[in-house]
């Protein structure tokens, strides 16, 4: 029983980290369609941000987590009107591939800069505590808090607040919404800046679970929180965090019942199976296309 | 480059188309030809050859992605999955059953074995392609490639992680033209026949085209199918040129490769992805002298390529040479009609 | 526009070709590096690259190396293989056929030292791998038989794997096992292969095998799975950048073990990442910096000085290869590919930084002594000697 506990505790801490990362992309996806491969990468941009902030500027937790955001956020702005905004026009997949190419840039830029894996000193007190033979440490309490708070946070945003309608709004009409008065590319750059910067909180959580980070860090985790995103029903936020959850505790269940072996296999065979029997993902509605 | 065809009449016109395909047909035989002349000769160095087979490949590999993606205008982003496929295929073939003086006679055969293989799991990633659109058939295709991988590291009769050796060289430079000439060639024949009429429609609108009468179905098994195979067959083309493979070489970053020469050449064009292959490939090598360097300046290049022609260099639009004599007599009549000036098809 | 493009791709090739052509007396000894400068391990190719340039600069400041009777100075050709196989050979190719190299020093990792290696081998030039320990890649993959034009600087899997199973049995008292390695790395899963197999065989048991992904950094389902086995010790036979979380989540979740590596946990890079939670554990490596013999001082004090930082394994073991290279050179007395690999052939014992090396008849693979380290004070401390 303690054995299966103490895997729920790691499968939360884990699908945390995707759920906030699989945000990202189903925000910007939900506004403009597009898949920002980049985001992965922006990921590792706000982990590298914590490590400058905690070994240079020797801060603590909340102002690292405030400097990642800040700083992510402004990146993601940044990319969003030099290489994105020409290409809302063109065909989606150019969208995609220019994403992929700015990632790999800021993969290899941040390679070039540091190739050696960067370790960051932990700023957060290393406690632990035993409930009977279930270990807790401060760390997994800190990572799941901040995420749920953020998550509820950011459905709240999105359902309550002007901004979010107008969001809302304008993934569900593009051409309209203008009409109407809304500032689109604001509201726009806005959701950009508020995906990558919990693009960045992640990247400062999983600096502080996980302390040594490389510029290639992004790739897999970034492909994983999109299959998140997409299992959950892509532009659906509370999608998001369902499929980060989802995958997280698979990856992690997995492993704790079979061979370790098997982990990749398994968990991507189950997403497959998922899909069959719910084509657009779990919250997606099925989006009616006319002829 | 004037159009050939103004100013001639009727008879005239199909005269020239026809003595252009013998001109084609002469061309592509000398070229032929030169593949065998090059390495017998040393005319380039070993080095040359070594990259001009790497293009071979890659052609293979964009222009069978291009199928997929450019023609029908899917997603999909696990295609070194099938490399990989017909890679393990072919190698084990060759190593494991072939009697080792017959193998240079045998390769076609376990090439082609690599390359049906890879067929057959073609058709299973179509078969969810039926009812996912979009997105998530991106993620049917991803999930295909990091299973096909994981299921390789846990093979261990394949050598897992460690690799599978043993191959012969037996990739040469004619193999290599012969199998990129096949490619091209089938894939055009697709393209250009009524059922690739079908492949275009479904890029175009789907629905639409399941109520004109294209079975969507079967049009996207058959394109899956040979999309597969002929990755399958640059995998095993590309296992017995470094005798040596691992899961590690066909990872996501390999189809992110494929990708990006895909949408660098020019969705469902045929000259697009072999220039957008051709161009990946050399200026990779081009750019050796930058060191560390050179790895940031290339996505650098891909993103300003992107934002100035999104739809690659050569967009949709197709050599001539590669149209059908039908179709660009079609088409050029049409055009003359409307009194619009020429362009490509 | 398009047949525009079409030309200036011919061009190009032509232009590699013509690059290629023309043969010229050598009047320098060309060596080519090739390195893992992009890709998955950056830090490896670095710590290659900077041991080629100080092994390099050496030679060239004593005047150049005595070939016959006459000194040529070292021309240094580094190319990187970006962490892809296909590079790895394009640039092994390149090496030989355009910048007509005597030898190649690299690649550092086996599946990229493989495909190089088959280019070698089939060009007949010389390659020494200074860290590939995979017994495959100095082994003909069809006969069985060495390869007569691919070295390696480093001992094999095989011996670490056997010499770590004994030490954990003998000197640590271990009679019950833990190992966790990743399962899509050969590196790591064959010294896990072979840890476990001597291991067993002198009567210990393996109570849990655990396996995890390359760039996967949360081991949290695996080593709850270790706890509840309670093993003696816990072998890590992985990089050093997976290592430290490895070991703080296993603390964090209670494990007591004793924690074992191998030479992948030999960087100085180790100790700033784990900081203290690294104390007591041990490792097998190639050489320990404090009781170095005196030419290994000299290279780590000229390391120092030229870089700033301790060296590490790979740094070391390119060292050697460029050592084992200039002695070949010297005795062939002349600057011809045959001859330089025939040299090195016929070299018997070899005194290097990482320690004695001695080449048997007809063997490319270099019998050598494992050190084991202990991590004391934040440093790597001579514990004992592990021979063949």
């Amino acid at each position: 029983m303690s054995y299966l506990l103490q895997q729920v505790l790691n499968a939360l801490q884990l699908g945390s980290i995707y759920a906030l990362i699989a945000l990202g992309y189903t925000m910007v996806y939900g506004i403009l369609t597009m898949i920002n491969f980049a985001h992965g990468d922006l990921f590792m941009v706000g982990a590298f941000l914590c490590f400058l902030s905690v070994v240079l500027l020797k801060l603590p937790f909340v102002p690292v987590l405030l400097v990642s955001m800040v700083g992510t956020a402004l990146l993601g702005v940044t990319i969003e009107r030099l290489a994105y905004k020409p290409l809302r026009q063109a065909p989606r997949v150019s969208a995609i591939i220019t994403a992929l190419g700015v990632g790999l840039f800021l993969e290899n830029f941040t390679l070039a800069l540091s190739p050696y894996p960067k370790h960051i000193p932990s700023f957060v007190p290393d406690m632990s505590w035993m409930l009977g033979d279930v270990s807790i440490s401060l760390l997994q309490i800190v990572v799941i808090a901040c995420s749920l708070v953020l998550m509820v946070l950011l459905d709240l945003m999105v359902r309550r607040t002007m901004i979010g309608m107008a969001m809302r709004a304008i993934s569900w009409d593009k051409t309209t919404v203008p009409l109407m008065g809304v500032p689109v590319d604001l509201v726009i750059s806005m959701t950009f800046a508020i995906g990558t910067s919990l693009g960045g909180v992640a990247g400062v959580l999983y600096g502080l679970a996980y302390p040594v980070i490389d510029p290639y860090m992004g790739i897999m985790v970034g492909w994983k929180a999109f299959i998140s995103a997409v299992v959950g029903g892509i532009g659906n936020v509370r999608g998001a965090m369902i499929g980060g959850y989802v995958l997280g505790a698979l990856e992690i269940l997995v492993v704790a019942f079979l061979p370790s072996t098997y982990r990749d296999f398994v968990a991507f065979g189950l997403l497959l199976v998922l899909l069959v029997f719910r084509p657009h993902g779990i919250l997606g509605k099925p989006t009616v296309q006319k002829v | 480059m004037t159009d050939p065809l103004i100013g001639k009449s009727l008879m005239g016109q199909a005269r020239s188309l026809a003595n252009r395909q013998w001109f084609k047909g002469g061309l592509v035989a000398a070229a032929f030809l030169l593949s065998f002349v090059i390495p017998a000769t040393g005319l380039l160095d070993q080095y040359v050859q070594l990259i001009l087979m790497y293009i071979g490949i890659n052609i293979i590999l964009t222009v069978s992605l291009n199928l997929i993606n450019g023609y029908m205008g899917e997603f999909s982003v696990g295609h070194a999955g099938f490399m990989a496929v017909g890679a393990y295929t072919a190698s084990v073939i060759s190593v494991r059953l072939f009697p080792v003086p017959w193998g240079p006679w045998l390769f076609p055969v376990a090439v082609a074995a690599g390359g049906l293989a890879a067929a057959v799991t073609g058709l299973l990633v179509a078969f969810p392609s039926f009812k996912t659109r979009g997105d998530y058939l991106a993620i049917v295709t991803l999930a295909f490639g990091m299973i096909v991988k994981s299921a390789i590291e846990n093979i261990d009769a394949l050598g897992g992680p460690r690799g599978f050796l043993g191959m012969e060289r037996l990739t040469t430079l004619p193999w290599v033209f012969f199998w990129t000439a096949l490619s091209i060639l089938a894939i055009r024949n697709l393209v250009y026949s009524r059922f690739g009429r079908g492949i275009l429609s479904i890029r175009e609108d789907e629905i639409a085209a399941e109520l004109s009468t294209v079975d969507t179905r079967r049009v996207k098994m058959i394109a899956f199918v040979v999309s597969s195979f002929f990755a399958g067959v640059a995998g095993a083309l590309f296992a017995h040129l470094l005798q040596f493979i691992n899961p590690r070489v066909f990872d996501i970053i390999k189809s992110t490769d494929i990708l990006i020469m895909v949408y660098l050449g020019g969705i469902g064009s045929l000259g697009g992805s072999i220039i957008g292959a051709v161009v990946y490939t050399v200026l990779l090598e081009l750019l050796r002298p930058l060191g560390v360097w050179r790895m940031v300046l290339m996505p650098l290049v891909l993103v300003l390529l992107m934002i100035y022609r999104p739809k690659g260099i050569m967009g949709l639009r197709e050599f001539s040479w590669f149209v059908p004599g039908a179709d660009l007599f079609a088409s050029r009549r049409w055009h003359r009609k409307k009194g619009t000036v020429y362009g490509p098809p | 526009m398009k047949r525009a493009g079409f030309v200036w791709c011919i061009c190009f090739l032509v232009g590699l070709c013509a690059a290629g052509c023309g043969e010229k007396a050598p009047s320098t000894i060309r060596v080519g590096v090739i390195a893992e400068l992009t890709g998955d391990m950056p830090a490896v190719g670095e710590s290659c690259k900077k041991a080629a340039q100080l092994a390099v600069k050496e030679m060239n400041d004593a005047g150049g190396v005595q070939v016959g009777d006459k000194r040529y100075k070292v021309e240094l050709f580094i190319e990187d293989n970006a962490g892809k196989a296909d590079q790895s050979a394009s640039a092994a190719q390149k090496l030989i056929t355009q910048q007509k190299v005597v030898a190649i020093i690299g690649p550092n990792a086996t599946r990229y030292a493989i495909p190089a290696s088959e280019i070698a081998e089939g060009s007949k030039v010389l390659l020494i791998t200074p860290w590939s320990t995979n017994p495959k890649t100095t082994t003909d993959a069809k006969t069985g038989a060495p390869k007569k034009y691919v070295f390696r600087a480093c001992f094999i899997d095989p011996f670490q794997g056997r010499v770590l199973a004994r030490f954990a049995m003998d000197s640590l008292k271990a009679q019950k096992a833990a190992v966790l390695y990743d399962v899509a790395s050969d590196y790591n899963k064959g010294i896990a292969e072979f840890f476990k197999t001597t291991f067993e065989q002198n009567g210990g048991k393996v109570v849990a095998f655990e396996t995890y992904t390359t760039n996967d950094r949360d081991f949290s389902a695996q080593l709850t799975k270790i706890k509840k086995a309670e093993p003696d010790v816990v072998f890590l036979p992985n990089y050093y950048s997976e290592v430290p979380l490895q070991i703080q989540q296993a603390r964090r979740l209670g494990i007591k073990a004793l924690f074992l590596g191998s030479d992948s946990w030999g960087s100085q890079e180790l100790i700033k990442l784990c900081g203290n939670d690294c104390e007591g554990y041990y490792f097998s490596t190639h050489y320990a910096p404090d009781t170095a013999a005196p030419a290994a001082r000299r290279f780590i004090q000229a390391f120092k000085t030229a870089y700033g930082g301790m060296p590490d394994d790979v740094a070391a073991l390119t060292y050697d290869s460029f050592g084992l290279f200039r002695q070949a050179v010297i005795e062939a007395g002349k600057i011809d590919r045959q001859a330089v690999r025939d040299a090195l052939a016929k070299i018997q014992k070899y005194e290097g930084v990482t320690g004695d090396m001695q080449f048997r008849e007809g063997s490319s693979d270099p019998v050598k002594s494992a050190v084991i380290l202990k991590i004391k004070d934040g440093s790597f401390v001579y514990f004992a000697n592990a021979n063949p």
